[in-house]
């Protein structure tokens, strides 16, 4: 950073998206979007998350392609490690009549969290630095799950599943009547009810969501703080929060993805 | 912090990753572990057979090992009892000649010692004859008393 800049400027320009949208019939950036209300795309946490998407889903798919049940190499040894082990989380869970998008669902979620959380272990700096010195662009923020826009993206796709398999195992009238006669059955309480279930199932999606957001944004706002500190502590404050940090990324990706299968095997359970 | 249509991108990006990985990812890994594990429990199961049939035959080759000696035992027990028996009968044998043997010389002695005294009778006799021809020759006539002399012979 250059001296030139104070500290809150800092920080603001580590926390702005670089954003797209359309306006007086072009394509406008950042500041010139201003006022393009919803219809602004944060092009940056776009472009890591579909970027990170797609390198998982190549890494697999090439591997799947070419997987062989005798003696595995160590590629396949670690995509068939990660397969395991949400294959086990979700069998442990996941009580509903088999259903054969979750456990994909449930490795989609993981690995993708997993890898655009783990962006925050880059120092703050040098992707947008970089970013700014060869290629002009003025804001970018590299670590996808510190915009709320891409865990509520992810959340109410979870929670539209939840939605959706409701209504398919129980019938609109199956999925209406939890809502209504729980938890107290007797049709006075109907209104009462309707309040409570309806808070408990819209507490999901943005649980979820604040939940994965909130952890990432609060640990690169730290790597950010770091980052202002005398270059002689930054290293001495760096590693320590960065190692405790790997466990929050690893935790904050197996969190969202349990709790994803843990719902959608509720929304299977018929009573 | 504004929620915006990146959102929406997210949530398109999001369906189109899980169905692909729905559709190509995940059965053929999954195919790949399941069938894995299948192979190493058969090979455990075959280890495991292949180890009691190891068990079992050594078991077996013990047996007939323990057979075969007691058989090699028997077969000498029964050589030696034959080897006694085929003594015993030719020492009977032995016997039985030396005493047939024996007595053949015995017979042989006793005709050669009849066919000698006879012949000496004989002998004798014709010296006895001779000796009283002689003698009567000079006092009576030979023809005259030839049947005494013949009784004389007889009762030699």
């Amino acid at each position: 950073m250059t001296a030139a800049v104070t500290a809150t400027g800092y920080i603001q320009h580590h926390l702005t998206n670089a954003q797209m949208c359309m306006a007086d019939g072009g394509i406008a950036f950042n500041h010139a979007c201003a006022d393009a209300g919803f219809w602004t795309w944060h092009i940056d946490s776009l472009l890591f998350s579909v970027g990170l998407g797609v390198f998982f889903l190549a890494i697999f798919y090439m591997v799947g392609q070419k997987a062989t049940t005798g003696v595995p190499g160590k590629l396949q040894c670690l995509v068939e490690m990660t397969i395991e082990f949400i294959d086990n989380s979700v069998k442990g869970s996941f009580h509903g009549r088999s259903s054969e998008a979750v456990a994909p669902l449930a490795l989609t979620l993981f690995v993708w969290i997993l890898l655009m959380n783990s962006f925050d272990l880059i120092p703050v700096d040098f992707v947008p630095e970089a970013a700014l010195r060869i290629l002009g662009v003025p804001y970018l923020k590299i670590v996808p799950t510190t915009d709320l826009n891409i865990t509520f993206g992810l959340s109410l796709s979870v929670f539209a599943m939840i939605v959706f398999y409701s209504i398919k195992i129980k019938g609109l009238s199956g999925f209406v009547k939890e809502l209504t006669f729980q938890p107290f059955n007797h049709w006075t309480m109907i209104p009462f009810n309707l309040v409570l279930e309806l808070v408990t199932l819209i507490a999901k999606p943005i649980s979820l969501a604040l939940r994965l957001f909130g952890n990432l944004y609060a640990g690169e706002l730290i790597f950010i703080l770091i980052a202002l500190t005398p270059w002689w502590t930054q290293s001495a404050l760096y590693v320590p929060w960065a190692i405790f940090h790997i466990l929050v990324i690893f935790l904050q990706a197996f969190i969202f993805m349990m709790l994803s299968v843990v719902y959608l095997s509720m929304a299977h359970e018929d009573h | 912090m504004n929620i915006n249509a990146t959102l929406i991108g997210q949530a398109i990006a999001f369906a189109l990753f899980v169905l692909f990985c729905m559709k190509y990812v995940w059965p053929p890994l999954i195919a790949a572990i399941e069938e894995r594990q299948k192979k190493i429990s058969d090979g455990l199961t075959q280890a495991e057979r292949a180890g009691k049939d190891l068990e079992l035959a050594q078991a077996k080759s013990i047996e007939r090992l323990k057979e075969a000696k007691s058989q090699a035992a028997e077969i000498v027990e029964q050589a030696n009892k034959r080897r006694a028996q085929i003594v015993e009968e030719a020492k009977m044998e032995g016997e039985a000649e030396r005493l047939k043997i024996v007595a053949q010389g015995e017979a042989e002695v006793e005709s050669e010692r009849s066919r000698a005294r006879e012949e000496l009778r004989q002998q004798v006799s014709a010296l006895a004859i001779a000796g009283a021809e002689k003698i009567i020759k000079r006092s009576i006539d030979k023809e005259a008393n030839s049947d005494i002399i013949d009784k004389l012979v007889a009762e030699l």
